[in-house]
């Protein structure tokens, strides 16, 4: 009885196999390869155009019109965004405290105006959130551009593209006020320090290679979370872009100062750009309407609006 | 009298490994059997994932040889961390765990108020995920800035798992408390101990000698647990695989501290099965307790 059982298991096992190796299987193709990152589906009007990392390319006029433009939801601009928003990027004032749509903020404003360039009327743009590193992942995107502060450097132009640069600035240090930290003036003054950055940003990068703390920075989720750490005390200062850095001090967390803005910069000028899916020509449009705006004034303008602060802030050397 | 003949308890190919001594050529033969069969299964399973279209990228991004291996270090370094706070926590949660359920096992209306009490911290505690005990704990009580409460995250990190898990743990050691019989209570009571006496004598040595298996997979459990507190910033194992996983999108590190976590609770589990085996074992040769 012992042995009949184990029988019929085998045997059951060995007709399985034999009907799973009949039908079942892939072609196996060892030498199957597929086409390494890069998926460009150009548009039949678009003319050919070169999606070098460095050089700012224009699509024909006609290609760029809004019926032709390679959108995910068409006659839509679906924009997407962090979660939730904070000023002055997005959402300025009580009423529209994480608002996108209320076309306030420098980020906010620069959608609507970009969009307006491109053709689109204001209630043609649609906002969706996501988290901010995963839409550096690698894959196709469910939205045309994301909008979130986004550095670009060239790791990430691997995977996704990024639009020309809209704004430029620096990495700065947020600290309590009776902080040890509050007032230094080197990166070596820091060497001590217990630093927080989230991940995935140049910030962390910038804290990671240029100051190089003796103990290990605190990593995050998202900046929402170095702020919470930063209120729990548990780090000591965060590194995060100035504007940010102009928020926190004024409006999130109390008791907190700009210790100072890095003169350092880790490889080249911190740019942001917007975000597209890796190969996408809508990238080349929007592109000239980025050039039209700086070439009138309206970046700048946004810019003055927006971003500028009174008073100056300490510089960190190193 | 010895164990009944195969025919009456009906035999299977896992009973007649289990006792080669008994039946030392069928032994033998169900070993050969077994590594047969495991040879055309396993060969099954990789031949068809290994011809699968989609195998090459997959190994690509999830199984590459030298981001595993430029991961390593980084990973095992994180590793370290989660091994120190989860030999903590289990210490602690053991114990929390069996001061709560004594407490509950007491009779008696004078104790009613340490028995609701009791009763409705573990009721509250299950009812909340972990993460969210995590975050609460280890941002929001270091925000209250109180004098001579730690803000380290670590310690309000390593406190929210043991909470946690001591309200399960606790249950756990409850159901072996009860399992135990009336009648051991009754004779330690009769003896002249106490309630607390009775428990802590008696009772509560046979109730953990049951609830072994239900505690080291509890163990098992928090092993893996213990990784949410990268939310708070810690440094460890996922949170390291992470941040080089920020800087490549290749997801390699991801499988590295998978990896990790097994090598550290698969003999913990095995653990468990030798001991089950050896506690059944051990009933059986005495015939009936």
């Amino acid at each position: 009885m012992k042995d009949n059982r184990g029988f019929k298991f085998l045997s059951i096992l060995a007709v399985l196999s034999v009907a799973v190796t009949a039908c079942g299987g892939d072609t196996g193709d060892d030498t199957t390869t597929t086409t390494a990152g890069v998926d460009t589906t150009t548009t039949a009007a678009a003319s050919p155009t070169t999606m070098d990392e460095a050089t700012t390319t224009t699509a024909a006029p006609e290609a760029c019109a809004v019926e032709s433009l390679n959108l995910v939801s068409p006659g839509q601009l679906t924009v997407a965004t962090g979660e939730p928003v904070f000023p002055p990027w997005m959402g300025v004032g009580d009423e529209n405290f994480d608002v996108p749509e209320s076309g306030t903020g420098f980020e906010g404003a620069l959608v609507y105006e970009l969009a307006a360039e491109l053709g689109f009327s204001e209630d043609q743009v649609t906002f969706v959130r996501t988290g901010f590193d995963e839409a550096i992942a690698p894959g196709p995107k469910e939205w045309d551009f994301n909008i979130q502060q986004y550095s670009i450097t060239e790791e990430r132009d691997e995977v996704v593209d990024f639009s020309d640069p809209y704004y430029e600035t620096q990495q700065a240090l947020v600290t309590f006020e009776d902080s040890e930290y509050a007032d230094v003036s080197t990166i070596e003054d820091l060497q001590d320090a217990g630093l927080g950055a989230a991940i995935g940003t140049t910030s962390l990068d910038f804290a990671e290679d240029v100051v190089q703390p003796n103990t290990e920075v605190s990593v995050y989720d998202e900046n929402v979370d170095v702020e919470a750490a930063m209120n729990a005390g548990q780090i000591d200062g965060l590194v995060v872009d100035l504007p940010t850095a102009y928020f926190i001090t004024a409006a999130q967390i109390e008791g907190t100062v700009i210790a100072g803005v890095f003169e350092a910069q880790a490889e080249s000028p911190d740019q942001f750009g917007l975000l597209f899916e890796d190969g996408n020509p809508l990238v080349d449009c929007v592109n000239e309407a980025l050039a039209t705006l700086r070439d009138d004034g309206t970046l700048a303008a946004l810019e003055e609006e927006w971003l500028t602060q009174e008073g100056a802030v300490p510089t960190i050397s190193g | 009298m010895t164990t009944p003949p195969d025919d009456i308890r009906g035999p299977s190919l896992w009973t007649s490994m289990r006792r080669p001594r008994r039946h030392r050529e069928a032994g033998a033969r169900a070993a050969i059997i077994a590594a047969f069969s495991t040879v055309i299964v396993g060969g099954l399973i990789l031949w068809w994932v290994l011809s699968s279209e989609a195998w090459p990228e997959v190994q690509q991004q999830f199984f590459n040889p030298d981001h595993f291996v430029a991961s390593w270090p980084l990973v095992l370094d994180g590793f370290w961390l989660n091994i120190q706070m989860f030999a903590v926590a289990e210490v602690l949660i053991l114990v929390v765990a069996l001061v709560m359920a004594m407490i509950r096992a007491l009779r008696g209306p004078a104790f009613f108020p340490l028995r609701a009490l009791v009763i409705g911290f573990i009721d509250l505690i299950r009812g909340i995920p972990i993460i969210l005990l995590i975050l609460l704990l280890g941002f929001g009580v270091p925000a209250l800035q109180l004098t001579g409460v730690p803000n380290s995250r670590l310690f309000w990190g390593v406190a929210a798992l043991v909470i946690s898990y001591s309200a399960y743990t606790a249950e756990v050691y409850r159901a072996g408390i009860e399992s135990v019989h009336e009648s051991q209570r009754m004779a330690g009571r009769s003896l002249g101990l106490t309630q607390v006496q009775s428990l802590r004598y008696v009772t509560v040595p046979q109730a953990i000698r049951n609830v072994i298996p239900a505690l080291l997979n509890g163990f098992v459990s928090l092993q893996k647990d213990v990784a949410l507190v990268f939310v708070l910033g810690a440094r460890e194992a996922v949170r390291e695989a992470q941040i080089y996983v920020a800087s490549t999108f290749n997801y390699t590190p991801y499988v590295v501290a998978a990896v990790l976590f097994i090598v550290a609770s698969v003999p913990v589990a095995r653990f468990t099965d030798w001991y089950t085996e050896r506690v059944r074992r051990r009933r059986q040769s005495v015939g009936g307790v």
